[in-house]
């Protein structure tokens, strides 16, 4: 098992032709990743390589079994391809594209929140469960099948992690980047529920950040409504209030959002925060024993 | 993006939320004639990006526009929480009989846009948050249904209580969300709104941030940007496409990813450093950003170390190991780099720069050991 995607999952990506879309789709294929389909506005019936290409997304989920979508398109578009997703009932949409405007985001936010369905991301680098799918930018090869979930509001730092993980031999059942932006489709609570249920996920690894209370909410959902070990990493501790650090949700306001904050919400909720990536596998090997 | 009080007055006025006639100076030699103008008993209010200028000795009522000039010699060119006062605001003071408080944020957690009342105006709405939250009225509103106008009604009523002032709130509540909408804010705040007469309701003050990743949809809003809100280095990174904040420290650190440049300088820190600098050089891997992160982090003399620290994954080792190579042939790098490689091409990029004679590891807390030891080194 894994959490939302497997082997079986079939992938479409928004923006296949274009630079980033394209580099990824042949990276996600030679990844092992069964990618069914392609979209761009106005390049149907063309190929990339051996996959076909469609204008909407609509065309393309008539002719497949479509699953997940991952969207390459830049900012100023992809709020518009996260609800053509939408509107065409993918179930799972995942949004690479950092910079897209929050109000525009909060919008399609709630038009996929209406129809069921799931968005991860936007500003992420999407989701692997080694061994069985790739939908995203990860690098492949850090990565190892085994027990450990991953739940990341940041992409190389989630590397970083991995990293340190796959070199004490502990492999992960599903890494998912939630992303860095103030407005996004997945929390970690969400992510948290989908690892309790996960048969196969023995662990879970939460990496946060400042801003926001979502680390806050996810302590305490950890404390009442999880039995998994779960250990946390925060960055952002020496970070100035009122500055934005690179992720557009990731800023100190109003008092709100401060690493001291969330680092004694999850301590109190029983979640050791490791002060170094690389304590992250002592830390977790000593809560699964 | 953050804009100063009398730039959001004039959004206000230009939307008909109803704004007092206002005077902005840069010389103080200006300001006995625009407070004359203004009717002589003005209120003299220094313009700064940054909160609590009141406390600050920043907010003076003059008497005559004789004062008026010399609270305004005083106030410019005063420093409040590090920014420099450059311009003042000039108008005419109000008679406050009451204050309230009115504001409208982007909610992360409830994803809705919340529109917060009080009846405590004027005063500092984080510490009312801390000290008195059940005094903060707060009022969700759905970006996609909008206003329900019978729920604002009511919560309105409970504040303003007397018909023409609730009519008057529930009116500039409307154009503030009006304004927020369609300019892509994060944060619309009137405090104080006064009552400045029995039936008048007025904004006094006014703030307003904006969302960056939306100001190419907004020219007019872009053109208020203000140099003061970033420094020289900040705005010089982000014409080479580099994300850079600007910190006190002596290591400099470059890094690619926003996360993982957040953890380096944490890192750096819990180690016994202070870092100079966050710098995410970003995805795409241009050997070009590389070498201007160096140049841009040179041009601050605190620094006494650099680590750069990548992981790839997008980012390919070896074009990194370029850049380096670049900075380093065309610049004199007076300070130790730290080489920390992993990911991507790391077998290239390694084998680029140890031809030349650096050393390059692959374990993140080792690296931040050594630029730290480095830099107390270069201290003894």
């Amino acid at each position: 098992m894994s959490i939302l995607i497997n082997e079986n999952t079939n992938v479409l990506v928004q923006g296949i032709t274009g630079r980033d879309g394209s580099f990824h789709a042949r990276q996600m294929v030679a990844d092992g990743t069964r990618i069914v389909a392609g979209v761009t506005p106005g390049k149907s019936g063309q190929k990339m390589d051996d996959v076909p290409v469609y204008g909407t997304v609509a065309e393309a989920a008539k002719e497949h079994r479509v699953d997940a979508t991952v969207i390459f398109v830049p900012a100023r578009f992809a709020a518009a391809a996260v609800r053509e997703a939408a509107d065409a009932e993918i179930p799972l949409i995942i949004t690479i594209t950092e910079g897209v405007p929050v109000l525009e985001m909060l919008e399609a936010y709630h038009m996929v929140r209406d129809r069921g369905l799931r968005m991860i991301g936007p500003n992420c680098p999407g989701l692997i469960s080694p061994g069985k799918c790739k939908i995203g930018i990860m690098p492949y090869h850090i990565h190892k099948p085994g027990n450990i979930g991953v739940i990341s509001r940041s992409g190389t730092l989630t590397y970083e992690v991995v990293y340190n993980l796959t070199n004490a031999g502990m492999g992960q059942s599903t890494c998912i980047g939630i992303g860095g932006d103030p407005v996004i489709g997945t929390s970690f609570i969400d992510a948290l529920t989908l690892f309790q249920a996960d048969p196969e996920t023995t662990g879970v690894v939460v990496i946060g950040e400042i801003g926001g209370e979502d680390e806050e909410a996810a302590a305490d959902f950890v404390r009442t409504s999880m039995d998994k070990p779960v250990v946390s990493f925060i960055s952002g501790r020496t970070a100035p209030p009122g500055k934005r650090m690179g992720h557009a949700g990731a800023i100190i306001s109003g008092g709100k959002g401060t690493p001291e904050a969330k680092v004694a919400a999850l301590e109190a909720a029983g979640i050791p925060v490791a002060q170094t990536p690389d304590q992250i596998p002592g830390l977790l090997k000593e809560k699964l024993r | 993006m953050k804009i100063h009080e009398y730039q959001a007055k004039e959004l206000f006025r230009e939307y008909g939320i109803p704004v007092q006639d206002q005077a902005v100076i840069t010389d103080a030699g200006e300001a006995e004639a625009a407070a004359q103008r203004l009717g002589g008993f003005v209120v003299v209010k220094a313009q700064v990006l940054v909160g609590g200028r009141g406390k600050a000795g920043g907010v003076k009522l003059a008497k005559t526009a004789a004062d008026a000039a010399q609270h305004a010699r005083a106030i410019l060119g005063m420093d409040i929480k590090g920014e420099t006062v450059e311009k003042v605001l000039i108008a005419p003071a109000a008679d406050i009989l009451k204050e309230y408080y009115v504001g409208l944020i982007m909610d992360r957690t409830t994803k809705k846009i919340i529109l917060m009342v009080t009846k405590e105006g004027g005063v500092d709405i984080e510490e009312l948050a801390v000290t008195n939250p059940d005094a903060i009225i707060k009022f969700p509103i759905d970006i996609v249904q909008g206003i329900d106008e019978a729920a604002l009604a009511a919560v309105l009523k409970d504040v303003f209580e007397r018909q023409p002032l609730i009519d008057q709130a529930a009116e500039t509540v409307r154009i503030l969300y009006r304004l927020f909408v369609e300019k892509d804010a994060t944060l619309v705040e009137i405090n104080p709104y006064a009552l400045v007469d029995e039936n008048t309701l007025a904004a006094l003050d006014a703030k307003m941030n904006f969302d960056d990743n939306a100001l190419y949809k907004h020219d007019d809003v872009e053109a208020m940007k203000n140099a003061e809100e970033y420094s020289q280095d900040e705005i010089d990174a982000k014409e080479y496409g580099l994300s850079f904040v600007s910190m006190d420290g002596e290591i400099g650190c470059i890094v690619n990813g926003a996360g993982l440049a957040m953890a380096t300088m944490d890192i750096v820190k819990l180690f016994g450093g202070n870092p100079a600098n966050f710098l995410d050089v970003g995805g795409s891997s241009n050997p070009e950003k590389v070498l201007q992160a160096i140049r841009i982090i040179l041009r601050n003399p605190k620094v006494k170390a650099i680590l750069i620290n990548i992981f790839g994954g997008i980012t390919r080792c070896d074009d990194i190991a370029r850049g380096i190579i670049m900075a380093t042939d065309q610049i004199d790098i007076s300070v130790p780099l730290v080489i920390r490689l992993v990911g991507t091409n790391q077998k290239e990029g390694r084998a680029l720069l140890e031809e030349k004679g650096f050393a390059v590891g692959d374990d993140l807390s080792e690296a931040v050991r050594k630029v730290v030891a480095l830099h107390k080194g270069a201290q003894a």
